[in-house]
């Protein structure tokens, strides 16, 4: 007679002798990840780097201003590929790959080529920039901008003297950027600089805010910062950068183009047609300051602009 | 408890509660730090929304009276009269205090100069008579068919503000214009009824002259 047996438990059940023997420790001791865990959660690591920060000015470019938390930078602005509302690219921005990533880099120069994301980085200094941003909406914030100087790529590259502009695009994809679905604006997203703007030591090419790498809505991995400039001009997850000698089209411009110009300089003289830009509202304050001229760079740049008429070159 | 009664006393301040929910819930959400980095920002486009929201509720309730034959909601027509009135209210404080802290050369400067303004101002300017004129004694006072005319304005208020809201959007115009066609719908039926019976009583058939010999 055949007596059938149950199955043995198999041996990858059995608990092994030395945690069964210290089975209270390892209780103790999932407890302690799980409290870890927990802490991790209710402070990110972005807020610990933020708490770490230094405060105040060390670089030259540096403003004195306090930063806005990294919680305000990463929840309120526009990245209209991922929404027209300010808090949707946080919201809508988590299944975008920035990985791997590779820029053209083409037009007036002398070796036009594709780089990976970690090549083009190569050799480049890297150094934290705390610069005022100012949306042409009229609001603003102190973000600890981390990246390096553009005119470092331009000098590596060797542009042409044909160069007299430099035109950016970014990523096209929208079955990961919603917005690009939605034809408001025309996809993708374009922008440019004139040549001596784009080589000026504030302009920056951005990977990083508070130390860590870029936030995917806030333009990962490589953005455009011109800190004189109204936000929009800071173009976000960039493809393509081009050397040419005409100026560019961007992509405000086109949308309207007597609303948004070419340059977009701040400037609290010259009124969006809509809405004035004389004050902005620094997010987290209630009373409204007075917007600075070039966003208070003036000082730095405003010869670039000399004997221009800013009404005309808005 | 009678029908008027119920409607008195249960569905109407029933109703008034719902339509106090929006503001509610902005209030908790501010003290909460629900509301994005902004707030100040945030309560200036909800209150704005809905405005507009309880004008084309407003408007919609004799449109749907004829097209569903249920004439009870008119009752209720006031009611959302007076609330986009409120949130209306609200909503210019807070451009007048949030955005322009009471500085009024400026605000004049802004309501000749910028269009958005105007047309915002406008839909409000249209309105208040309308919430000034809305208790009983003030329709017997005046009579009902120079009342009813005066409360045309809604639909002047209506389409303001939409205007208002479609002058205001940066790229995105999609918000406002589903606000845009769901007035147009609303003045469509509007039209369909009062053309109706004007079309009906007429003869499909022409009449021929009959030939004498």
């Amino acid at each position: 007679m055949l007596i059938k047996r149950g199955n043995d438990i198999p041996s990858s059940e059995i608990t092994p002798e030395h945690i069964y023997v210290h089975r209270r420790a390892f209780l103790r001791a999932a407890a302690a990840a799980g409290i870890a865990v927990a802490l991790r959660e209710a402070f990110p690591e972005s807020l610990r780097a933020q708490d770490r920060w230094p405060q105040g000015k060390r670089g030259p470019y540096d403003t004195d201003e306090k930063p806005n938390t990294y919680k305000e930078i990463t929840t309120y602005n526009n990245f209209y590929e991922f929404g027209t509302d300010k808090g949707d690219p946080a919201k809508n921005s988590s299944l975008f790959k920035t990985k791997p990533w590779t820029v053209r880099i083409e037009g007036e120069l002398k070796r036009p080529a594709t780089y990976a994301l970690e090549d083009l980085l190569k050799g480049k200094t890297i150094e934290d920039r705390i610069y005022r941003f100012r949306c042409v909406e009229g609001w603003s914030m102190v973000i600890p901008w981390r990246g390096f100087q553009l005119s470092e790529l331009i000098k590596q590259v060797e542009p042409t003297s044909r160069a007299k502009y430099i035109a950016f695009e970014t990523v096209y994809r929208p079955e990961e950027m919603m917005g690009q679905r939605r034809p408001y604006l025309t996809w993708p997203y374009v922008e440019g600089l004139r040549m001596d703007e784009a080589m000026h030591p504030l302009t920056l090419l951005v990977t990083g805010l508070y130390g860590k790498d870029l936030p995917n809505q806030n333009g990962a991995p490589l953005r455009l910062i011109v800190p004189w400039k109204y936000g929009f001009k800071g173009i976000k997850s960039i493809v393509k950068i081009r050397f040419v000698e005409k100026e560019p089209p961007t992509t405000w411009n086109l949308a309207t183009p007597d609303e948004y110009g070419f340059y977009s300089n701040v400037n609290p003289d010259v009124d969006h047609p809509r809405w004035s830009q004389k004050t902005e509202r620094r997010i987290g304050e209630f009373l409204k300051r007075k917007t600075l001229m070039f966003n208070g760079y003036a000082e730095q740049v405003a010869h670039l602009y000399a004997g221009m008429d800013l009404r005309k070159y808005f | 408890m009678t029908r008027g009664n119920r409607i008195r006393y249960v569905y109407k301040p029933f109703v008034a509660l719902l339509a106090l929910l929006p503001l509610s819930l902005l209030i908790w959400n501010f003290l909460h730090h629900n509301l994005s980095v902004n707030p100040l920002d945030d309560i200036t486009d909800e209150t704005g929304t809905w405005t507009l929201r309880f004008l084309i509720l407003t408007l919609a309730m004799t449109p749907f009276r004829h097209l569903t034959g249920w004439t009870t909601v008119v009752l209720f027509r006031r009611m959302f009269g007076l609330f986009a009135f409120f949130y209306g209210t609200l909503h210019l404080f807070t451009y007048l205090y949030l955005d322009k802290f009471f500085e009024w050369a400026d605000i004049v400067e802004d309501i000749g100069k910028r269009p958005f303004i105007t047309a915002g101002m406008t839909a409000f300017l249209l309105m208040f008579p309308l919430a000034a004129t809305s208790f009983d004694r003030m329709i017997r006072w005046m009579g009902g068919k120079r009342w009813k005319m005066l409360h045309r304005l809604a639909y002047g208020a209506g389409i303001a503000g939409v205007i208002h809201y479609l002058w205001l959007v940066k790229a995105d115009t999609s918000r406002p214009l589903t606000y845009g066609a769901i007035l147009l719908f609303l003045f469509g039926v509007r039209i369909y009824v009062f053309l109706k019976p004007r079309l009906v009583r007429r003869s499909p058939y022409p009449s021929k002259e009959i030939p004498t010999s």
